[in-house]
């Protein structure tokens, strides 16, 4: 398989503020269009890891990156970098629906806006179209201007997936999505996974191994802050090269 | 093993009547002069109270028009001062101060400032604004309520922002915002509701100072609406009739406390009532 090169961490240590260090000499490609996923026990460094990736980390004091990450061959972590510009560009999901106290429409319209677009109806249809993708709009298009507390936790969920969406990002980073949700909401949320791939490069944490097998093309697998293993998801959970990733697939830890 | 049952039953009976004692006598006081507003204020109400401006003492009629046109001017610049300094405050307390030891040390300082008594922030503004000028004015009362306000706000804000969950500031700097557009539209407009009762809280709190009020607006026995001149309110006033000598005044004394309340009463109700129905 021949792919393209999107992201790539480069010997990336990472230290918390008090020096504390969460990710040891992290090597890892990320490649273009396809999903990435990270899986590893509570505390293995993989959410710290996926905020590195549009520096997330920058908003609190006292965090610290080494090594580089390079985003279309552009180190990411430099000091140029501007990290408005840099997080339109890699969008996030988290853990938790994160709606903004606002409608529906203000909640997408939101990070479009930030972009500098006020043309009324640019905005309509760039909302219309990331709901669309999200596949919310057959459910609110008639309440767009409801609050967005009013949608159940799976469809905030999808709002705020078409929110990140909205603004065209080239990579997005999804924080367990699904750990706040229930079965059925979770089994929207990966097809809609699956079908974002066809126009982003996805990185996704997840608890949930069969998730990783069931949306990823790659799987990263860490342990204690380090990578313990990187592979094609098929090789990751058939025939992994470490005994440690095999025991955790296996369930024996973790 | 019963013995200690019982013991203990006893222990929480003896503590739930004490409580329930102490809440009886807080409350009692509390009805006693609301009751006795009613009953001495309720029925000097009429409708030259708040039409007519005094007639001189000692004679029949007259009102206190002059007193409600300056409690309203007063509290109105007072609000219009002291809301939005309040507010950018908490904002700064809540979102950029929160690591940092200077401001820290300026929030001791706002928590002393809640509880600073009142006619020193009155002594303050009387020598930096009476005294330079040369004379009172309603301005300067305003300028003395928007500095008790302030810190009621300030607390307030800054409560209310950090209650706003640490996801919903994340999510609007993950999708590109700036720290200012984050605080003001995202986090400011999440505890709108909460920022907003402090604000009905802290007007409720100024709307009843007279201390403040005696070094700077003073008083005024006429209707003024300019509010470089002395003016007239109604905690003055009616402190200023309640000490007087003729019976004219005493009652319109009554007349306005009994307004005054319940017009305090009605903002903490609505606050309340506002924060209850708190939705987006």
């Amino acid at each position: 398989m021949a792919e393209n090169l999107k992201m790539e961490v480069k010997n990336l240590n990472f230290y918390y503020a008090g020096n504390k260090l969460a990710l040891k000499n992290i090597n890892l490609p990320i490649y273009e269009k396809k999903i990435t996923a990270l899986i590893g026990p509570s505390g293995c460094g993989k959410t710290t890891l996926l905020r590195c990736f549009n520096r997330m980390h920058d908003l609190y004091p006292g965090n610290r990156y080494e090594g580089e990450i390079l985003l279309d061959g552009k180190n990411i972590l430099g000091k140029d970098i501007d990290l408005m510009e840099l997080r339109t560009r890699v969008g996030m999901v988290f853990q938790k629906p994160t709606p903004f106290p606002m409608s529906i429409f203000d909640n997408i319209a939101y990070g479009l806006k930030l972009l500098g677009i006020k043309n009324k109806s640019e905005l309509q249809d760039r909302i219309e179209q990331a709901l669309k993708e999200a596949a919310l709009w057959e459910e609110v298009k008639d309440r767009l201007n409801v609050s967005a507390f009013s949608l159940s936790g799976g469809q905030q969920q999808r709002l705020c997936i078409a929110r990140t969406i909205a603004v065209r990002p080239e990579v997005i980073l999804f924080d367990e999505p699904t750990s706040a949700l229930d079965p059925i909401s979770t089994a929207k949320i990966e097809e809609l996974i699956v079908e974002l791939k066809k126009n982003h490069t996805i990185i996704i944490v997840t608890h949930n191994m069969q998730q990783a097998a069931r949306v990823s093309d790659y799987t990263a697998f860490m342990y204690l802050g380090e990578l313990i293993e990187f592979d094609s998801t098929d090789i990751i959970f058939t025939k992994p090269n470490k005994k440690l990733t095999e025991d955790y697939i296996s369930g024996r830890f973790g | 093993m019963d013995r200690n049952k019982l013991k203990r039953k006893i222990e929480s009976y003896v503590f739930l009547t004490l409580s329930f004692l102490a809440a009886g006598f807080g409350l009692f006081f509390l009805f006693w002069i609301l009751g006795d507003l009613l009953i001495n204020g309720f029925k000097y109400i009429n409708k030259d109270l708040f039409t007519q401006d005094p007639v001189p003492p000692g004679m029949e009629g007259g009102g206190l028009k002059h007193a409600f046109i300056g409690h309203i001017i007063i509290t109105a610049i007072g609000t219009a001062i002291g809301t939005p300094i309040g507010i950018l405050a908490g904002i700064y307390f809540a979102e950029y101060g929160r690591n940092s030891k200077f401001a820290n040390f300026l929030r001791n300082i706002v928590d002393i400032m809640v509880s600073n008594p009142s006619i020193v922030i009155g002594a303050v503004v009387y020598a930096i604004l009476i005294k330079p000028v040369g004379h009172f004015m309603g301005f300067a009362g305003g300028v003395a309520l928007a500095l008790l306000m302030i810190p009621v706000i300030v607390i307030t804000t800054d409560e209310m922002m950090k209650l706003v969950p640490r996801e919903t500031r994340e999510a609007a700097y993950a999708l590109g915002a700036q720290p200012w557009q984050v605080s003001f539209q995202v986090v400011l407009r999440a505890a709108k509701v909460g920022v907003l009762t402090g604000v009905i809280l802290g007007v409720a709190r100024i709307s009843g100072e007279t201390a403040p009020l005696l070094f700077t607006s003073f008083n005024n026995n006429f209707t003024t609406f300019d509010p470089t001149n002395p003016m007239a309110s109604l905690t003055v006033t009616v402190f200023q009739y309640a000490m007087g000598p003729y019976e004219e005044w005493h009652k319109q004394a009554w007349a306005a406390s009994f307004i005054l309340t319940f017009a305090v009463l009605m903002a903490s109700l609505i606050a309340r009532y506002v924060i209850q129905r708190k939705k987006y």
